[in-house]
């Protein structure tokens, strides 16, 4: 929707969750699923006298992410403590960086609809720690809220832009860009639903053509791409209305409910909140040195751009199957190992990004929990290749894998589902159902030349019927042409 | 300088400390000698001068990425002033 | 036996000359007769320490056990204890028994000291009278009407009076030093990073260390042997060899060049203690050191530099006690908000709230630069004060305090006369130096100190520099009235 006379600014704040084993400052499990509070040592339930010790993992993960957009990297950056009271905040501060950060300045350019490129600028991108969560219901009493500090602790890389999108199609074109980034760089899992990247939203708007900004509102905690769609459009809506009616619009934060499609200021928020930033002083000065920086520069893990040219280069894929897969780390790896094992790259990539995708998205299942693994897919592209199974076989198979009946020869075997070439066999079988259908061979020698093509299908029908699906049709084709030219 | 009312009640909300409203007087008055003695700090000449956040000229100490803590949720909680099903419980939160 | 010094009772211990047994039951019977008189202990491990003696003493009949095996000991309440209440002399903390301990209290334990309970102290550690103990003020051993320093009281008239041998303590701006000059004790607090904070309640986490408490410099050595070691649980712990403090006790201190700062003999001293001061001084000479005056230009600014910077720290250290997940909660909290305002106006004394607002105020918008941001410039000036200083110097000499202790209650109602207290022991800890307090000498019948402060990581060269002149002297064997044996001679 656009509001003639109307520009809108966008800003995003991307919290993503670091894939370490441990917390920033302690030796807690970040697994996901725990039971709550079993992975809250005293560190991270904030107990008195207890100490912070940073994760190096954590650090290293912060460097590549700066290396993978070209950032700046803060060789010297420190800690501060952001202090406001919150049950899921145990210390009452959140331990982050403000005026120094491990990553500076970098880029990222994201790709339109519409095939053209923009570049959007990152502002920096500094290490925090995640909080934990505020049950309002559970298997607990009525009026109380349940605090669960498994998340707290969680490292955090908070990735800041510059205001540089201008609707929402670009704002999830970044949003979906650094997700692959960071995928593909094997910091982060990437996985939305379990939290691990979340975004803030920072929208405001002027009248076409102005340079200064307006007033911005932030939209917190989405963590979908269609959750965010909907909450720029709604705030853009919003804030112009507001402005036309004569009201002026109010810094503050919000939140917007993707289920109840309803937003809303938060009250917590409506002091302005002072968090009184200061160095921590539990934590010294983080050192990064060259020589590291180059370590993980050398193995860094490839970036999306670079992995979709070799998708083109190794495996022959179209620049839309190469984008598509190849930016989608998990993907991208899947792909992979199904391509190895089924030797046909091709037929794996419509298969993964066509039947799989489809089934995946359908039950809002990420590739990494895929009932079909990536060696069965190919398994199963494999015999599609060579022959074994028809197409639409090949899709019954499929279902069984889905099922969690097996591999693909597992399947065939078991329903004997395979395809019968033999050609000594369909011989014998379309010669009996031409033999048993005299009426329609009859049939198609008196039709024109021209028309007989249509007839075909008839034959194929009843072969097909015959086999009980599994003649191979192609051969079905060949044998069924040569026999009825024969008869002419 | 003094410490105005308004100001202490923002630093009571800030703090989350309850300050009775009999109490308020005293406390001005008890922040205000305090401030009194730092703003003396405002005499020093400080040009060129870099904050001080650690007294020793030492670097942070990185820690090996593996679990090294065990579940103890029985213990801590065991100290806790209300708990139900492994969660600490506080009045409703309300965002 | 409690006339004897841990030196003595190491001694002692290994000739099976006593039993850690027959010690610990002496002292826990000092405790419980005398205690009443001081207040110094808020809880007593009687059990605990009984089955740790009796396992001492095993140790000791094994041969080849530690210095400290056997020897009993007190624990500032600061000090997380695993299974014991640890309360930081408040009412939030008041029921709160870590599942943990605290770094200085395992490495005792792993030495085989026995632990005879905590000591009192200032409500987490703010404040130098200890008056402001959830638990009641403590009472200087030497004078009843008088307060022992703080915020290490607790332990400092612990050791006064013979309660204990030696206690453990900690040191913000002054707090084991104080307490060590008003309680006629010696008293270290070392350089910043040398004791491990992990499990040592944090009040101002960059001036906070732990130190000894003990008649002698002697006794002390052995402590910090025991209190220091690096800990990767605690960022700011320095990794650096700890020497044997014990070691070089005997070294000759001739030659010793003691810078003596203008500063610290200015208006403010009492003359009586300046006279004590100077004439500990001139003890140093005639054991062949040399006088040096020196400038440590910046000392004035040292008192409000930590009073901002003590109360910002704390202020955020603090706010972990929110009556969620351990500690004091109020009852019936009507909603969050009630809950945390109740739970912490309620959890926590007068001084305590005071310095969470201060320290709130100087870190907030608008003042930060103005008071944080500026304290911490004061505070690297400060440091270049000494830097200069020790290039002239080896350490540096003056009164711990202004006067003697002090009646309970005379500070009054303005803050400020009681923080003037820390004048001349403040800066020591916005540097990171360490320093101590040695017994030099009586003004009106109570006890003052003199204050070493050494070079970072100097802490064997000021046990040798006290050990000496505690050789040369005895106002460190001097005991309060009524706590000495008839051998022992009263001031």
């Amino acid at each position: 929707m656009s509001y003639s006379g109307w520009e809108t600014v966008i800003g995003l704040e991307v919290h993503v969750q670091l894939a370490t084993k441990t917390k920033i400052f302690s030796g807690a499990s970040t697994a996901f699923g725990a039971e709550p509070n079993t992975q809250a040592c005293a560190i991270d339930l904030a107990m008195p006298g207890t100490l912070p010790v940073l994760n190096k993992q954590a650090v290293h993960y912060a460097v590549m992410f700066g290396l993978a957009i070209n950032a700046e990297i803060g060789k010297e950056s420190a800690f501060e403590r952001k202090n406001y009271f919150y049950p899921d905040s145990p210390k009452g501060y959140q331990t982050t960086q403000l005026e120094k950060p491990i990553v500076g300045r970098g880029n990222v350019e994201i790709k339109l609809a519409d095939g053209s490129t923009k570049n959007v600028r990152i502002h920096h991108a500094h290490l925090e720690e995640d909080a934990g969560k505020s049950l309002h219901e559970g298997d607990f009493r009525h009026g109380v809220s349940g605090i669960d500090l498994n998340r707290a602790g969680t490292p955090l890389i908070e990735i800041v832009s510059e205001p540089d999108m201008s609707n929402a199609e670009e704002a999830i074109a970044f949003a979906k860009r650094l997700h692959s980034i960071v995928t593909s760089i094997g910091i982060c899992d990437g996985e939305m639903s379990q939290g691990s990247m979340r975004f803030d939203v920072n929208v405001s708007v002027r009248p076409t053509g102005t340079t200064e900004l307006g007033t911005r509102t932030e939209t917190k905690n989405l963590n979908s791409y269609k959750f965010m769609e909907e909450a720029i459009a709604k705030e853009v809506e919003r804030q112009i209305d507001l402005i036309e009616d004569g009201g002026t619009v109010k810094q503050e934060t919000r939140l917007y409910n993707g289920d109840t499609k309803v937003a809303r200021s938060m009250r917590s928020k409506e002091e302005a909140n002072d968090y009184r930033y200061f160095p921590c002083p539990d934590l010294l000065p983080v050192i990064v040195s060259d020589e590291t920086i180059e370590e993980l520069r050398r193995n860094l893990p490839e970036l999306p751009d670079a992995r979709q040219a070799r998708f083109i280069e190794q495996y022959g894929l179209s620049d839309y199957d190469a984008a598509v897969i190849g930016n989608d780390a998990p993907m991208a790896a899947y792909f992979e190992i199904a391509a190895e094992k089924s030797n046909n790259a091709k037929l794996t990539a419509n298969w993964t990004m066509g039947e799989l995708a489809a089934r995946l998205n359908s039950q809002d299942l990420s590739i990494s929990k895929s009932p079909v693994s990536a060696e069965q897919l190919g398994g199963l592209v494999a015999r599609i290749a060579d022959n074994s199974i028809s197409g639409k076989m090949a899709k019954e198979v499929f279902e069984g894998m889905w099922a969690g009946e097996g591999s693909a020869d597992e399947i065939i075997e078991a329903r004997g589902l395979k395809q019968v070439s033999d050609s000594g066999a369909l011989e014998k079988m379309v010669v009996e159902v031409l033999t048993a259908n005299q009426a329609m061979v009859d049939d198609y020698i008196n039709t024109d030349e021209a028309k007989r093509k249509k007839k075909l299908g008839g034959f194929m029908g009843k072969i097909m019927q015959a086999s009980k699906g599994q003649a191979n049709p192609q051969q079905v084709n060949q044998i069924l042409a040569q026999k009825l030219n024969e008869l002419l | 300088m003094s410490i105005e009312r308004q100001e202490i009640e923002k630093l009571a909300t800030l703090s989350r400390i309850a300050i009775s409203e009999d109490t308020i007087i005293e406390v001005s008055q008890r922040l205000s000698s305090v401030l009194e003695l730092v703003d003396q700090l405002q005499a020093a000449n400080t040009d060129g001068v870099e904050a001080m956040s650690h007294p020793m000229k030492a670097t942070q100490r990185l820690r090996e990425d593996e679990v090294s803590e065990i579940n103890q949720r029985e213990a801590f909680q065991a100290i806790a002033p209300d708990t139900e099903e492994g969660l600490f419980l506080v009045p409703k939160v309300i965002e | 036996m409690h006339n004897l010094t841990i030196a003595e009772l190491v001694t002692g211990l290994q000739s099976k000359e006593f039993s850690s047994v027959e010690l610990t039951q002496h002292f826990l019977a000092r405790i419980a007769k005398l205690d009443a008189n001081y207040n110094a202990v808020i809880t007593v491990t009687a059990d605990q320490a009984l089955k740790a003696a009796a396992a001492a003493d095993e140790r000791l009949a094994a041969g080849n056990a530690p210095a400290l095996c056997g020897v009993p000991i007190l624990h500032k309440d600061i000090f997380c204890t695993n299974g014991v209440r640890t309360s930081c002399g408040s009412k939030m903390l008041d029921n709160f028994i870590p599942p943990y301990n605290a770094t200085v209290v395992e490495n005792f334990e792993q030495a085989g000291a026995v632990v005879l309970g905590k000591t009192n102290m200032d409500e987490f550690a703010m404040g130098s009278s200890n008056e402001t103990s959830f638990y009641g003020p403590v009472k200087n051993p030497w004078a009843s009407d008088s307060v022992p320093g703080g915020s290490s009281g607790g332990s400092a008239a612990a050791v006064a009076a013979r309660l204990a041998p030696g206690a453990t303590a900690t040191d913000t701006g002054g707090s084991i030093r104080q307490p060590a000059a008003l309680c006629g004790i010696t008293g270290l607090k070392p350089t910043y990073g040398r004791v491990s904070r992990w499990g040592m309640i944090a009040f101002a986490s960059s001036l906070d260390q732990g130190g000894p408490m003990a008649r002698t410099a002697e006794d002390c050595a052995i402590l910090l042997n025991c209190m220091a070691s690096y800990d990767d649980k605690d960022s700011t712990c320095i990794d650096r060899e700890v020497p044997d403090y014990s070691a070089t006790l005997g070294d000759s201190i001739k030659g010793l060049k003691i810078g003596v700062p203008r500063e610290y003999f200015s208006e403010g001293l009492d003359p009586e203690t300046e006279k004590a001061v100077r004439t500990a001084l001139a003890e140093y000479e005639a054991l062949g050191a040399e006088l040096v005056e020196i400038s440590l230009p910046n000392t004035g600014l040292s008192v409000p530099a930590y009073y901002v910077i003590a109360p910002a720290e704390a202020s955020t250290n603090l706010t972990r006690f929110d009556g969620v997940r351990y500690g004091y909660r109020c009852e019936d909290p009507k909603d969050l908000n009630d809950l945390y305002t109740r739970t912490r106006a309620e959890g926590f004394g007068d001084e305590v709230k005071h310095r969470i607002l201060i320290g709130t105020y100087c870190l907030s918008a608008g003042y930060y630069d103005a008071y944080y941001g500026k304290a911490q410039q004061v505070r690297q000036l400060i440091q270049q004060d000494f830097e200069k200083a020790f290039e002239q110097v080896d350490v540096i000499m003056g009164p711990t305090t202004p006067s003697p202790a002090f009646k309970f209650g005379s500070k009054g109602d303005d803050p400020v006369a009681m923080y003037l207290e820390d004048i001349y022991t403040v800066a020591t800890n916005l540097a990171g130096l360490p320093g101590m307090s040695v017994p030099c000498g009586m003004v009106d019948q109570k006890p003052v100190g003199l204050q070493i402060i050494g070079n970072y990581f100097d802490e064997a060269r000021m046990l040798n520099i006290a050990h000496q002149y505690q050789q040369a002297t005895d106002w460190h064997a001097l005991a309060p009235e009524g706590i000495a044996t008839p051998s022992e001679r009263i001031a």
